[in-house]
């Protein structure tokens, strides 16, 4: 019998609508990874939170080397030596990778001056030790996201974390920086850290974990040894029933030229180039799908088609009408639907109902409003319709926005862009951090306006799903096609190097 | 998950949360009260008897009341589209005058005419003065804070400016001691711009009110701007387009919301409302501008619509409340031979401010720890 590193006793905790956890028994074995798997909802953070003195058990104990515990608050859970790299980085862009590291803990010269040599020191130390380099001087907001992941690694080893936390690691990665955050913790392993792993991606938890723990509806479903159970026996656990792991795509019917893109231009935000001299086509029936590591121009080009950016030069032609820079009204007017991949920035009104929410766009037009007054009775039904169609939970039209879950937040966003036969369907980053049920369902949404003879352009960063459901793949580097290619004649791993620009094969913005 | 059936109190408490300030506000002023030398008990029991005890205290209350209605539905409408409007002062320094000057100036209008147009000419003024800001934050971004303030200032100065332009004639008796007009006021309004008093209601209805009590006409005029104020933000589209940017801007920009649209409407509604208090303080109250009547309601509506939480509902008893500490307070001065400062009151009402303040924040954060968002 390994030795026990964590054991989580009968673990309840209850929130005033649900029980997030209930009685959920969890153990870590001393030096192992260990993946933590659950749909949205299904209480993994919350036990998390709970470990990390971020919430308090309503009933149960906590033992870390067989020793019980109290862990009022995180100082007392850094003291246990439990350390959590969080989904979004807790990092200060403008300081240094050694400044945010020893944020809090700096080593002291005199008692007084921070030490900063001593400082840059051990943070080359901690980063030689797992095995790779990393400059201790440069600044976050210079460093790529893959980097900074590293950066918040070492920041908790270096304060002696001896279990470490990993929410969702993977979510803002390329494949290649996957596979590189891979041999860290595999190395963190041999040097014998313990690794809690949450992931909603199953074949992480396959490649990654020398044990599983599945949850479901705030309850443990199951543990197994990775080695013997499979992706799907995983995902039924966490769904509870049969989940479709293949996507059947009808043959491609392509219609008409629905979008044409012809030399377009944008600056992002801080005013430099973001999309350089982009053309594309996309036909009636057809999906095509842009590729890339986020930040290198897509946001900014799909706000440019909705009406969100102005185009700086170029020309986007929604068959053959000119809709350069119409107004984002207009736009949807002209019947483009757009699911954003900011989900809570652009997509919903989190303190609105799902009633409102679901006319958001079309809630100055009939049936929603007459003349200045808004219709209750359209826009209830309409509310109602949706719900029923697209199974949003729970099913309450009044429930602000902001208490669903993730997955149903976008199943309202999917039920209302779908409504009213859009010709051309955006969807950008359409299944982030939803739960496997959840994917699924947006994928088949996806699949079938294809059917119908939608035009479509998806935008993502998982690979898997781009690689799936595209007819086409776009692989977009720093505001450029790259490359196209048919997703038949490639592999991840050949579009996870031209997303990153190491290529010599570039065909610049030519997607014919 | 499990779904447990409860009753969800937290999101009965966070809509309380002002009760409980006034209630912890009217302790803390207890013990000032004690430490002044003076019987707590004794000095509530005067001001709340004498305020709402009898239709004359009501009266005073709900005059007192009416121009922070205004004030108070200012701050809350531009809040609701995320906007704070701190310049309803100045708004409604400019509305009020516009509306005096139309009413000593086209004298020879009908009441059904002049009326109306001085309340119209009343709610352009402070509607305009906010358009400043309004089009200056949606075309330029400069925040409304600032502009606000500083729009505050130039209207005191152009009224102050404007009253001396239009100084009321002297009077017979000043002529005949050879003395100018000395006081900074204008003439007054014409008879039919004049809004009627409650007092001539109630003789009407055969009830017993004093003829002094100035509560007037301007009093409904407030109560119908709060349901319009409703109205308009929870029953149209462009309500419901000025929450949206109100919550979200970019949520609403993808929706195809004119972000800098219902910036500018926004601000244009809220200071047409804080224009409106020149329809009680001048069309129902004094009948002429006269400088520095009404210096402070713009800002008291800002505590007016915090104690509300930004609900018209809410402005209404918040304005109520303060009217009744207002006129009480007035009041316990008087009976307590001074003893008692009126400034007690204006302690009392900051305790408030600062108690709704804390106590949001306190239930707000007992809901984050409690309950989990899904």
């Amino acid at each position: 019998m390994p030795e026990i590193a964590l054991e989580m006793k009968n673990i309840t905790k209850r929130f005033p609508l649900v029980v997030a956890n209930d009685k959920v028994s969890f153990t870590v074995y001393k030096g192992e990874i260990h993946a933590l798997v659950g749909e949205n909802g299904a209480g993994k953070s919350t036990l998390m939170s709970i470990l990390y003195g971020l919430y308090q058990a309503d009933s149960g104990q906590i033992f870390i080397n067989g020793k019980k515990v109290n862990i009022a608050n995180p100082n007392v859970a850094i003291n246990l030596k439990i350390g959590m790299v969080h989904q979004h980085f807790m990092l200060v862009p403008p300081l240094t990778v050694a400044e945010n590291i020893i944020l809090g803990m700096e080593p002291k010269k005199n008692n007084i001056f921070i030490d900063m040599e001593k400082a840059i020191k051990r943070v080359e130390e901690l980063s030689e030790n797992m095995g790779f380099k990393i400059d201790p001087k440069a600044k976050i907001e210079n460093i790529s996201v893959g980097i900074q992941q590293r950066v918040e690694i070492i920041k908790v080893l270096y304060r002696g974390a001896e279990i470490l936390v990993m929410d969702e690691p993977t979510a803002v990665l390329t494949p290649q920086e996957v596979e590189e955050l891979f041999e860290i913790l595999r190395s963190l392993k041999k040097q014998g850290k313990t690794i809690i792993f949450i992931t909603h991606k199953l074949n992480e938890v396959k490649d990654l974990s020398d044990r599983v723990t599945v949850m479901r509806r705030g309850k443990v479903v199951g543990v197994k040894n990775t080695k013997d159970t499979n992706q799907e026996e995983i995902a039924s656990m966490m769904v509870g029933r049969k989940v479709i792991f293949e996507i059947e795509k009808k043959p491609l019917n392509l219609g008409k030229t629905a979008l044409k893109v012809e030399k377009l231009e944008a600056l992002s935000n801080k005013g430099l180039p973001a999309v350089k001299n982009i053309s594309f086509e996309i036909k009636e029936g057809e999906i095509l799908g842009f590729a890339g590591v986020e930040g290198n121009g897509q946001t900014e080009l799909v706000e440019v088609i909705t009406g969100l950016r102005p185009a700086s030069s170029g020309k986007i032609f929604l068959y053959d009408k000119d809709i350069t820079n119409y107004s984002p009204r207009s736009i949807r007017e002209d019947k483009i639907a757009h699911i954003p991949e900011d989900r809570r920035q652009r997509g919903i009104i989190s303190n609105y109902t799902v009633a409102e929410n679901l006319i958001l766009g079309n809630h100055y037009r009939s049936p929603f409003s007459k003349g200045f007054v808004l219709n209750f009775t359209a826009i209830n039904n309409h509310a109602n319709n949706l719900i029923k169609d697209f199974d949003i939970r729970p099913s309450d039209k009044d429930n602000l926005l902001k208490s669903l879950s993730g997955g149903n937040q976008q199943k309202v966003i999917v039920a209302r862009e779908l409504y009213g036969e859009p010709k051309l369907l955006i969807a950008a980053q359409p299944t982030r951090g939803l739960d496997v049920g959840s994917i699924e369902f947006v994928h088949q949404q996806i699949l079938n306006e294809r059917d119908k003879g939608k035009a479509i352009l998806l935008i993502s960063a998982d690979l898997e799903e781009i690689l799936s459901l595209s007819d086409r793949i776009a692989v977009i580097y720093e505001g450029e096609i790259v490359d196209v290619l048919d997703p038949k004649k490639t592999d991840e791993k050949e579009i996870g190097l031209l997303m990153t620009g190491s290529t010599t094969n570039k065909k610049l913005s030519k997607v014919k | 998950m499990k779904s447990i059936k409860k009753f969800d109190y937290y999101s009965i408490l966070e809509k309380i949360t002002p009760l409980i300030a006034v209630i912890l506000a009217l302790l803390v002023g207890a013990i000032v009260i004690m430490l002044i030398g003076e019987n707590p008990v004794f000095v509530y029991k005067t001001l709340f008897s004498n305020a709402i005890g009898n239709r004359d205290g009501w009266g005073n209350v709900l005059f007192r009341a009416t121009p922070l209605i205004f004030t108070g539905l200012t701050v809350a409408f531009a809040f609701r589209c995320g906007l704070f409007n701190i310049g309803g002062e100045g708004q409604m320094y400019i509305g009020t005058f516009l509306a005096t000057w139309v009413g000593f100036t086209f004298t020879n209008l009908p009441a059904f005419v002049l009326i109306p147009l001085c309340i119209l000419s009343a709610a352009a003024g402070g509607a305009l003065w906010a358009a400043v800001p309004g089009i200056l934050k949606a075309k330029t971004g400069v925040h409304e804070v600032i502009v606000t303030i500083m729009m505050n200032w130039i209207a005191a100065s152009l009224t102050f400016f404007l009253v001396l332009k239009f100084k009321a004639s002297p009077t017979e008796a000043m002529v005949a001691a050879g003395v100018k007009q000395m006081i900074p006021h204008t003439n007054e309004i014409a008879e039919a711009a004049r809004l009627p008093r409650l007092y001539n209601i109630f003789k009407f209805l055969n009830i017993d009110f004093p003829s002094y009590n100035q509560v007037n006409v301007s009093f409904f005029i407030a109560i119908g701007v709060a349901v319009l104020a409703y109205y308009i933000l929870w029953k149209t589209n462009l309500g419901y387009e000025i929450r949206a940017v109100g919550y979200s801007p970019m949520a609403a920009e993808y929706g195809g919301i004119s972000v800098g649209k219902n910036i500018i409407l926004a601000m244009m509604i809220s200071g047409a409302f804080a224009g409106l208090v020149g329809t009680n303080e001048v069309m129902g109250f004094k009948y002429r501008w006269r400088q520095e009547l009404f210096t402070g309601l713009g800002f008291n509506g800002i505590a007016v619509a915090l104690l509300g939480k930004n609900h018209p509902l809410g402005v209404v008893l918040a304005a109520i409340l303060f009217g009744i500490l207002n006129y009480g307070g007035a009041i316990v001065n008087i009976f307590t031979a001074g003893r008692i400062p009126r400034e007690l009151i204006m302690v009392l009402q900051a305790v408030i401010v600062i108690f709704v303040v804390i106590s949001d924040e306190v239930v707000k954060r007992l809901i984050r720890q409690r309950r989990k968002v899904v």
